[in-house]
């Protein structure tokens, strides 16, 4: 009986012992798979505090005498504004086509989603249709369009037709994230009183927030990183944002202050960082509720 | 006053498939009706035009004088109980039940009141600051049943509102439905209710009056009671009742009604009730009109194949004409036969056996007398 018992004792000691050890090592290989993906970023953030002459005399990503003097230069740039200058372009690019496309497209859901019209079937063909469409493709007629409309050099073709329900990716994610909700609280809505535009504000955006923010999240980074959108509709400097202003440092000086370059590019990707990390619950909630896997 | 009629109603999918077949229904103001059927009867889809959930696309529908068809559900006093609640997942119950006074800009003072006397009613206090997915199903449903109570609606629209719930909350809030029902009307104030349900005890239990439906027509619109000793048809009589009623094909001639081999004079108190004599027909009886017999009567030989004890009865299965037919017994008479091996007799209550014809289903039997 007490050699069962010892028996037992053994046999538990020692799973708990393997299931140590297979934690572990699991935990070892994540850290060091996560730290390769990670060691760019490290290096960046490590190496926009060096001197432009250490980035490449030491491959570690510590500086030997840590200075900000990228970060000050850097952000004075070489034109006559700061870079202060070209996050206030970003941001006013960014804030109106956030804004625009989570009104519009949720408009434009809500309608495909529940409502029956003539078309429905050719319309949403064709929304799919765009999204499947390659960008470049439409590049230059949209060019055209907009020169004729004298929108060049301004911000409205960099945001008007996103707030226009523009981007068929979103429309797109929202109309499975509504097809997803069962339709009775907004039957139950209408008994109570609501009109469709009534029932959508109070009824379906609450419940349709955690794919909405997901939606604003997206239309955030995209429009931070986008390069090549800026590149074709901005021609004056004092209208860049960070994205082509930190080209501009690239080509304007003979020999690249690449520390003043790696400070701003840890400037251009601070706010997309903040921004997830504060929003990352409802980030992950709404895309996989909405079944598009992110 | 709020009247509920329904003329000519009906429903055709846009794929051309006809879900509710021109149907006639007149509601009084005040009473209790239940649609009951099995499922795909269109007894929902029939609820849903009423609320204006669902267009309308023949006939027409009244709520009190008026002609609703076009009307959105919000002007059409009326108020929905739904089978999942719908009650609106970011609000906290207490929203959930003002939303609709809210949405008809009632002043916030008397909005407040109205939920403070919902919830007492309903005995909701203790939740009002909770989120519907803090709350059980019961729960759910006291405050989804509050919502419609609030509006003092002209007809209240319960679209199978306790088939989530489980058997024991289920018998608790029927009788606090109808009790509540009772009370609105005591007090006066306009109670009609269309009450949808597949469940047969529900619609016997609460309704005034039931609609069986089945594939979009109505079958029989009765009380409960004349339902039961009264089934119009085949149908109706298969789906009302606990045990079924026993249905059992044979032919009826020259006063004799045969069941396969055997046959028995009609009784007198059969043949007086008969309204026609076709040949075919169908005998209908229910498990508790359905006698152990010993004495050397006319009655019907059966094979006694189990039974069920149920306390303070026994529900005998046996074959009769290689037909499952079902009687209710004493536990003592159960024992008194079984003694005497599997072979029994069994004679029906004349006064309460029905006949169908075999043809068309429908009843040929008139109601009997009550004693």
């Amino acid at each position: 009986m007490t050699d069962l018992t010892h028996l037992n004792a053994l046999q538990t000691r020692r799973r708990v012992r393997n299931q140590k050890i297979s934690a572990g090592m699991r935990y070892v290989i994540l850290f060091a798979v996560g730290l390769v993906m990670l060691y760019p970023l490290i290096w960046l953030v490590g190496a926009s505090f060096k001197t432009n002459s250490e980035i490449f005399s030491s491959p570690g990503f510590i500086p030997a005498e840590p200075t900000l003097e990228g970060y000050r230069q850097g952000w004075e740039t070489s034109t006559p504004f700061t870079f202060g200058r070209f996050f206030w372009n970003s941001f006013l690019i960014i804030l109106p086509k956030t804004i625009g496309t989570a009104i519009s497209c949720t408009l434009v859901a809500y309608g495909f989603a529940r409502f029956d019209f003539p078309f429905k079937k050719i319309l949403f063909g064709s929304v799919i249709a765009i999204l499947l469409l390659p960008n470049v493709v439409t590049r230059i007629p949209q060019y055209i369009l907009f020169r004729d409309l004298g929108w060049l050099d301004s911000f409205l073709p960099l945001w008007v037709p996103s707030a226009m329900a523009g981007d068929a990716f979103f429309v797109f994610m929202l109309v499975q994230f509504l097809r997803s909700i069962p339709p009775d609280m907004e039957e139950a809505a209408r008994v109570d009183g609501c009109n469709s535009l009534q029932t959508l504000i109070y009824i379906v955006v609450p419940m349709l927030a955690p794919a909405l923010i997901s939606v604003c999240l997206f239309q955030f980074m995209w429009t931070m990183n986008d390069f090549l959108g800026p590149l074709i509709y901005l021609s004056s400097v004092d209208k860049y944002p960070v994205s082509l202003a930190l080209k501009l440092s690239i080509d304007t000086t003979e020999a690249f202050e690449w520390n003043r370059i790696l400070a701003m590019s840890v400037l251009t990707i601070t706010p997309a960082l903040i921004v997830f990390f504060v929003a990352q619950r409802y980030f992950i909630e709404g895309i996989s509720a909405g079944g598009v896997k992110g | 006053m709020a009247r509920v009629q329904l003329n000519n109603l009906e429903k055709v999918y846009g794929g051309g498939f006809k879900a509710v077949h021109g149907i006639n229904l007149d509601i009084e103001d005040g009473e209790f009706m239940v649609l009951v059927g099995p499922s795909g009867c269109a007894k929902s889809t029939t609820l849903r035009m009423v609320a204006g959930l669902e267009e309308i696309t023949g006939g027409e529908i009244r709520i009190g004088e008026q002609v609703v068809n076009t009307l959105p559900p919000g002007k059409r006093s009326i108020a929905m109980v739904f089978q999942n609640y719908a009650l609106y997942p970011h609000m906290k119950v207490r929203k959930n039940l003002g939303f609709g006074l809210k949405i008809a800009g009632r002043p916030k003072a008397e909005i407040d009141a109205a939920i403070d006397d919902v919830a007492r009613i309903l005995e909701i206090e203790p939740l009002l600051d909770r989120l519907p997915k803090q709350l059980s199903g019961g729960q759910a449903q006291r405050v989804a049943l509050g919502r419609a109570l609030i509006k003092k609606p002209g007809v209240f629209l319960f679209d199978e509102p306790l088939s989530n719930l489980d058997a024991k909350l289920r018998a608790s809030m029927r009788v606090r439905i109808t009790e509540l029902h009772k009370r609105l009307k005591e007090r006066g104030l306009s109670s009609t209710v269309i009450y949808v349900t597949h469940d047969q005890t529900e619609a016997m239990t609460m309704g005034d009056r039931i609609c069986v439906m089945q594939a979009g027509h109505i079958l029989q619109v009765a009380t409960p009671r004349d339902l039961y000793t009264h089934p119009a048809n085949l149908f109706v009589a298969s789906f009302i009742g606990s045990p079924e009623m026993n249905l059992i094909d044979g032919s009826m001639s020259d006063g004799m009604i045969r069941i396969g081999q055997q046959s028995v004079p009609v009784p007198a108190a059969l043949d007086a009730r008969l309204t026609a004599q076709p040949e075919a027909v169908v005998l209908g009886i229910r498990p508790q009109h359905l006698r152990l017999v010993t004495d050397g009567a006319p009655a019907l030989e059966a094979k006694m194949t189990g039974a069920e004890f149920m306390g303070h009865e026994v529900n005998i299965h046996a074959l009769l004409d290689g037909k499952q037919v079902v009687a209710v017994t004493s536990p003592a008479e159960y024992e008194a036969a079984s003694r005497a091996g599997d072979r029994i007799r069994l004679r029906p209550d004349p006064e309460a056996l029905h006949v169908f014809d075999k043809a068309s289903g429908r009843n040929i039997t008139r109601p009997a007398v009550m004693h």
